[in-house]
């Protein structure tokens, strides 16, 4: 009856083969195919939301996430140097900054932004303020820490090249430091960015006009009309046509970057000088 | 303590290119340089030799102040760079400096390398730059690399550039620190013939090296350190060729030793 490990290896194995076999049996015995293709794959409620659900909550999903990236970075960028900084008080408030919208959900702040700022401060923003912004405060919160990182990871090699070039602090962050720091992040800000979309979701909560609608309000509304969840595969697939492409590239750029880092002097332990 | 020097201390002012008094460095606790004095006249090579830990890397830091010295007084060219209002940024581009580890920018290409701080530090048009950049690539050798990335080279090739991106800056002295100890032997030579052409033409030269048999054809001087003093200075041929101090000689044993080929990094 003793197995010897390679034939114990084995068995497990087949078990694990066998049970995704009975599971898929299991689920096509039981399963009620014409109710699931009802509610999921009614082809005509899906040819009825094109092309709108490209034209319009495609396009308003890409335009919301890139207007509160392009925020979010370059204030994570403020925020990673100011937690780099050299004076105190600067470390303190990024840090506040970022425990607390990393800490706090994204939905609180797009309610803030759409209800709380304009009775407070007498300031009404247009729809792609409200995004731009919300979006952008909490990722800049994410992105700061990434960027710190990725500014950190520079090897000091580069930074004492550059100053013994004669570049001025400033002028080596600008020219030597970024630059490598971005190269280095790229594939985490790429998950970010798919974060991000899927964020981008959230400006429900304000009511947008028909031409306003991003996916998940689209799909949501269709829904109503519509006796079927076709409409929450079909935006769902949409978010994936966003989101696969990004995960390929960061994925791609990981292994560039990758490949590119080993090849430096730096990261073969040569560039310990004594 | 050490032998004091043949070659003209009592040049005028204007013939010392460096000059190093009183310097002290320490790190926390730790105190690297306890009292330097070094002079280099201009167009002169000097060598400095000595263990791991003695603080040669350290001494030739501190000369474009990449180390902020703890005492003393650096002059370079007539400037003193400890004076604290100098501008250090202007003077850093009269000393080259070259690295162990070569640190060419790793996200530009060789000419950009070359191009970048003749731009953004002295200012130059792209075209004057670019003249400066080509003609110091082809000083190294290197003329059929100027679009390759610095990871497409060898460790010997990328030293000739960083060589090539100091010259660009027409420094008036440059600084190498061990500027072949990263390199796999069969590129060592490449490196060295290079410093040899520089020396050739003139270049006034600091540099830090475990290759014996380069200081002793190259360098006017040498300076043997160790525990943070300078122990031993003198010509080549004496410091290296007949060492008076006990510490100089067994240092020289053992690196001279047949059984070790390249550099002892011990």
């Amino acid at each position: 009856m003793a197995l010897s490990k390679r034939q114990r290896a084995k068995a497990f194995r087949f078990a694990q083969y066998a049970l995704l076999v009975v599971a898929a049996v299991l689920l096509a015995v039981v399963a009620d195919w014409n109710e699931i293709q009802r509610s999921f794959f009614n082809l005509e409620i899906a040819a009825e939301m094109f092309p709108n659900a490209i034209t319009v909550a495609l396009k308003n999903t890409l335009v919301y996430t890139a207007l509160g990236f392009a925020f979010g970075l370059a204030l994570g960028l403020v925020l990673a140097l100011m937690k780099l900084s050299p004076v105190a008080p600067y470390r303190w408030l990024a840090t506040i900054y970022i425990e607390f919208f990393r800490g706090v959900p994204a939905l609180l702040v797009f309610i803030a932004l759409s209800f709380g700022v304009p009775l407070a401060f007498g300031l009404q923003f247009d729809i792609y303020s409200t995004v731009m912004l919300a979006l952008g405060i909490v990722g800049a919160a994410y992105m700061a820490e990434t960027i710190r990182a990725g500014i950190q990871a520079v090897p000091k090699g580069q930074i004492e090249a550059a100053r013994s070039l004669g570049m001025s602090q400033g002028r080596t962050l600008l020219t030597v430091v970024i630059p490598q720091a971005f190269r280095i992040i790229l594939p985490p800000l790429t998950n970010e960015l798919i974060l991000l979309t899927k964020d981008s979701s959230l400006i429900y909560i304000i009511g947008l006009a028909r031409d306003q609608y991003e996916l998940t309000k689209f799909g949501r509304e269709t829904l109503s009309r519509s006796p079927s969840l076709t409409p929450i595969l079909v935006v769902g697939l949409c978010y994936l046509l966003i989101t696969l492409p990004l995960g390929h590239l960061s994925r791609h750029l990981e292994r560039r970057t990758g490949g590119k880092k080993i090849s430096t002097p730096e990261s073969t332990g040569l560039g310990v000088s004594a | 303590m050490s032998v004091d020097d043949v070659v003209g201390v009592g040049g005028a002012a204007s013939d010392l290119a460096v000059e190093i008094t009183g310097l002290k460095k320490s790190f926390g606790t730790l105190d690297v340089l306890k009292g330097i004095d070094v002079r280099v006249n201009r167009g002169d090579v000097v060598c400095v030799i000595g263990p791991s830990g003695s603080g040669k890397s350290t001494l030739l830091r501190c000369v474009n102040l990449l180390e902020e010295p703890t005492a003393g007084r650096i002059v370079v060219n007539g400037a003193e760079l400890t004076d604290p209002d100098v501008d250090i940024d202007a003077a850093r581009t009269r000393i080259g400096m070259v690295f162990q580890s070569f640190n060419l920018f790793s996200h530009l290409n060789v000419l950009n390398n070359l191009m970048v701080a003749q731009r953004k530090v002295l200012k130059r048009d792209a075209k004057q730059a670019q003249e400066v950049a080509l003609r110091n690539l082809e000083r190294v050798g290197l003329s059929d690399k100027v679009n390759a990335m610095p990871g497409q080279l060898s460790g010997g090739q990328q030293q000739r550039v960083a060589i090539a991106r100091a010259l660009s800056m027409d420094p008036d002295v440059m600084l190498f620190d061990e500027p072949t100890s990263a390199l796999d032997p069969e590129l060592v030579g490449d490196v060295l013939g290079v410093m040899r052409q520089l020396a050739d033409e003139g270049m006034t030269m600091l540099v830090v090296t475990h290759e014996m048999q380069f200081a002793r054809e190259v360098a006017d001087r040498v300076l043997f350190m160790d525990g943070g003093y300078v122990v031993e200075e003198g010509p080549a041929e004496q410091v290296i060729g007949a060492p008076q101090h006990e510490r100089t000689q067994s240092f020289l044993a053992r690196v001279l030793d047949p059984t070790h080929q390249g550099p002892s990094s011990t």
